[in-house]
């Protein structure tokens, strides 16, 4: 190091500084939990907490198994993808139904988006949890997602009703995560907190991560449904009298129920076309998704209920 | 977002690899309430362009329903995230915010001023390498000023930024400006904070947040942003010698063995000669796996998987360190304690201690002094109430490798957590070591437990009965010493009336005292226990973290709750030595049950209602249970 000053060129970029403390924290809460596990939603989130957390257990596999909460009414491409990524890494995939809620027919359409959230969402993910006895679950969620989300925590503290309480919620310090807890009380651990979706995509491109095919914009039949542009995926859609599917080059900026995530029109068909139509654009990423539209502050309210 | 660089729409490639290259600025912002801390925050996210035009209409419709600009854009609005903060209009938990500009990518911890909401503020700081610091220019410098001060100054922060806002209040006065800085810096240099730019600003009408402005020809340094991305924060850690909290040991199959960790000061290339503390043993460094393969060098802040060339005593929570620069091993400190929860924290009571990747037992004793961060006095003090800042020592029961806190935030920062509760209580800073914990070696004896159990053909345990005044305690436990006795085990009672003649006569009952109390109750117990003896127990012992502290002490197993239950009614009725009595005329004070609280065990071994059990059965319970558990047989 010929270098005046080495410790000047020893300083981590942003993004190695912010693989390094997803990195930390998903070893930190694999050494102190007994059963974690780490929630695989298929988005592009997901992807790259799958791709830090083989980089953190290398040459090791990640220490624990992949949950995928099924609503039935995400993208096919979405599917495909999902049981090709379990086979590529050898690791477990575990997939929740919630089947009572199956039972009575519970969907988007029929019931609304609150109620299908809700029972196929929030209620299956506490029967899984419970069911598995999972006392820690790994989650891609960003604090700049969304406003109450900017004040959680990383370990996210849940009681043993999977209940989030801002008042017994634990000050975080330096890197030091308390893992204490009772048995039944759990934590859900978002290792991409301080990431950003700039960060994201840069991030997935520096490093190559496949992504399910619905990010990049290709022509596929929507529909236009109160401002929103809904792909017909499957003929689960049901179409409204004189309503015709129309071709148009979209993409999903992010991905969940396919009756419940906006589109948009779009011709960035590769991740720098992406990232260049993110940097330009002038609405935010949360706003594709019908659930965050349900009322003031909704997402903390589905929060304390249980939502992730 | 519209990034303001014109790469990104001529040559989106190049502009990515400008991006790569970017370094990252955690800073906090602090200041009192309405000082315009998120206002300040919201604008630097509003001009920097990273607000959303979906979130600009929201933000837009709620300025109207609930801003305090009238017609204009209220962009504390943006920022104020948790409903219940909304509807009160201040904020109340950190939150952090990102931006980025052309030079750096942005975390900011956005922390309150309100006066019980320090240890959010502590939280906040304890990442952070800057600090902006809000003043009102009209209010000068308050309290939380000087508060939030000593906590950036404590918390190792080296480079403050005053923010003197809301200069279109005053005129824009320059000579007020310069006078709110003359007071700041005379204050700051008591507590050893050098490093201060200050700029005059107003965060409502955004002069010298990101641009100048018109109002303010006579300041001449930089604008906040123009500050923050150009100071040079570097922390220096990796020229520092080589330290590694051992994270987890990764061992796919038998033929590989890797320590993994984060480096948190120094670098590591293969062939470095390195030592595992506590343990002390060195080895050489074989492999270093990062995050992308095999790595020729290993910086700080990079998080690796290192092998070794010699299998060596090594696992989560130890250290590696350079072998020629190791740093101390000790097990009593000098440390700062902030108090972070609604429980105090007790002098004399057992915590567990987080530090870097490794948990042990520490009890404060004694709390020296609380500090007055107003005027920065010693008080005397017995306890710490949450957002109090105290000195304490700290004695661990274990050796743990350090560096003070100063030197290195992750081998001298830690947090206590409460046995019972599981709540983080404090954050700590350890400033050294005492020369007695140095001095003062564990004297290793031939004869030890085993030996002298083997010699009393028993095992030791201690039978730790808790329970009201009045429940009955000393009587069953004089009756299963005395079984115990007749079977040919040798055995002694520490009686709470008893121990209080002598031992502890200099002990009260307030809270600090029974917590003394029972501190001293278990270290004696302990060192009967290693005497080879059965210890029956009989103490109110009210609290639950005493008992949990109790427990820690000995080994899995050797020890033995007892709940003696009687219901508070029921020891009021008997009240066999006229306490209860006297309690409620007022002439006793903090009596449990009356005016001092009592914890009822939660797992304890064995439980005993003495509404339905008279005392003989209830001492042939306790028996019954030791003799299942083999614990009256010959080891």
């Amino acid at each position: 190091m010929d270098s005046p000053d080495p410790a000047a060129s020893l300083q981590l970029t942003h993004l190695q500084a912010l693989e390094a403390e997803s990195i930390y924290i998903l070893r930190e809460v694999v050494a102190e939990c007994e059963r974690p596990v780490m929630l695989y939603s298929i988005g592009k989130d997901s992807a790259v907490m799958l791709h830090l957390a083989s980089k953190a257990f290398h040459p090791a596999p990640p220490p624990f198994p992949l949950l995928h909460v099924d609503t039935t009414w995400k993208f096919r491409a979405m599917y495909e993808f999902r049981d090709r990524v379990a086979q590529r890494t050898g690791m477990q995939l575990l997939v929740h139904v919630n089947q009572e809620g199956l039972q009575q027919g519970i969907g988007p359409f029929t019931h609304g988006s609150q109620v299908h959230t809700d029972v196929m969402k929030t209620q299956a993910l506490k029967q899984a949890l419970d069911r598995y006895g999972f006392d820690a679950a790994f989650g891609g969620a960003r604090r700049d997602e969304e406003k109450s989300r900017a004040k959680e925590r990383i370990l996210s503290f849940r009681s043993a009703q999977h209940r989030w309480d801002p008042k017994t919620q634990r000050p975080e310090l330096w890197s030091l995560y308390n893992t204490a807890k009772r048995k039944g009380e759990s934590f859900r651990v978002f290792p991409l907190s301080n990431w950003t979706e700039l960060d994201v995509w840069q991030y997935i491109h520096l490093e190559n991560i496949p992504i399910v095919p619905l990010y990049f914009a290709a022509v596929r039949p929507v529909v236009r449904r109160g401002g929103a542009l809904i792909m017909v995926d499957d003929d689960r859609l049901p179409l409204e009298p004189g309503e015709q599917p129309e071709m148009r080059s979209v993409r999903f900026r992010t991905l969940g129920c396919y009756p419940l995530t906006g589109a948009i029109e779009s011709t960035a068909a590769t991740l720098t076309q992406i990232i260049q139509e993110m940097l330009l654009t002038t609405s935010s990423e949360r706003q594709g998704r019908v659930i965050d539209h349900d009322g003031a502050a909704s997402m903390e309210k589905k929060k304390q209920e249980g939502y992730f | 977002m519209a990034h303001r660089s014109g790469l990104i729409a001529s040559d989106i490639d190049a502009y990515l690899e400008s991006h790569r290259r970017k370094s990252l600025l955690r800073f906090i912002t602090c200041g009192s309430v309405d000082d315009g801390k998120s206002t300040l925050i919201g604008r630097l996210l509003y001009e920097s362009k990273l607000v959303f035009e979906d979130q600009l209409a929201a933000l837009a419709a709620d300025s109207k329903k609930l801003g305090t600009r009238g017609e204009e854009l209220d962009f504390a609005l943006l920022v104020d995230g948790l409903a219940a903060e909304r509807e009160q209009g201040i904020t109340i938990d950190v939150a952090y915010r990102f931006f980025s500009t052309e030079q750096r990518k942005f975390i900011v911890a956005d922390t309150p001023g309100h006066e019980q909401y320090t240890r959010n503020m502590v939280t906040g700081a304890s990442t952070a390498e800057l600090a902006v610091l809000l003043l009102d220019t009209r209010k000068g410098l308050l309290p939380q000023t000087r508060r939030h001060s000593h906590l950036v100054s404590l918390l190792g922060i080296r480079h403050v930024v005053l923010a003197v806002n809301k200069m279109d209040l005053v005129g824009y006065s320059q000579e007020r400006f310069l006078q709110l800085l003359h007071e700041y810096r005379q204050f700051a240099r008591r507590i050893a904070l050098t490093d201060i730019t200050a700029i005059p600003l107003s965060a409502v009408h955004g002069d010298n947040v990101i641009e100048p402005g018109d109002h303010m020809p006579w300041y001449r340094g930089p604008t906040l942003m123009g500050h923050l991305e150009s100071v040079d924060v570097g922390q220096h850690t990796a020229a520092r010698p080589f330290r590694m909290p051992i994270q987890w040991v990764n061992r796919p199959d038998p033929d590989f063995r890797g320590f993994a960790g984060r480096l948190s000061s120094g670098t590591l290339r293969p062939g470095d000669r390195v030592r595992a503390l506590p343990s002390g043993q060195e080895s050489r460094v074989a492999k270093i796996i990062g995050p992308d393969g095999e790595l020729p060098l290993a910086v700080a802040g990079q998080c690796i998987t290192a092998t070794l060339a010699d299998e060596i005593d090594l696992s989560r929570g130890d250290l590696l360190a350079a072998a020629e620069a190791p740093p101390p091993v000790a097990d009593q400190f000098e440390a700062t304690l902030v108090a972070l929860h609604e429980e105090p924290i007790l002098q004399g009571r057992s915590y567990a201690m987080k530090i870097g990747t490794r948990t042990v037992g520490a009890t404060v004793n004694p709390l020296k002094f609380k500090l007055d961060v107003n005027t920065l006095e010693h008080l005397a003090a017995e306890r710490l109430e949450l957002n109090d800042i105290g000195v304490c020592e700290l004695e661990l029961d274990q050796p743990i490798a350090f560096e003070p806190y100063e030197q290195n935030r992750e081998l001298g920062g830690f947090i206590l957590i409460d046995r019972i509760n599981q709540h983080t209580v404090a954050a700590g800073l350890l400033h050294f070591a005492l020369r007695r914990s140095q001095n003062v070696h564990w004297q290793a004896l031939d004869i030890d437990k085993t030996t002298r159990a083997a010699l009393n053909g028993q095992r030791p345990c201690v039978i730790w009965l808790t329970g009201y005044s009045g429940a009955g305690k000393s009587t069953i436990a004089n009756l299963v010493e005395r079984r115990l006795h007749f079977l040919g085990r040798r055995t002694y009672l520490l009686d709470g009336d008893n121990v209080r003649h002598g031992l502890n006569r200099d002990l009260g009952f307030t809270d600090q005292d029974r917590v003394e109390n029972i501190r001293r109750v278990a270290e004696v117990a302990k060192l009967m226990v290693d005497a080879g003896l059965i210890v029956l127990v009989s103490f109110i012992s009210p609290f639950r973290a005493e008992r949990a502290g109790a427990r820690a002490l000995l080994a899995e197993g050797e020890f033995v709750e007892v709940f003696v239950d009687t219901p508070l009614a029921e020891a009021e009725r008997r009240d066999p030595k006229g306490l209860y009595g006297k309690a409620r005329r007022g002439e006793l004070k903090n009596f449990t049950g009356i005016d001092s609280p009592y914890e009822p065990p939660e797992q304890a071994e064995i439980r005993l209602d003495t509404t339905v059990l008279t005392a003989e059965q209830a001492a042939e319970r306790i028996v019954e249970f030791l003799s299942e558990r083999d614990m009256l047989k010959k080891p």
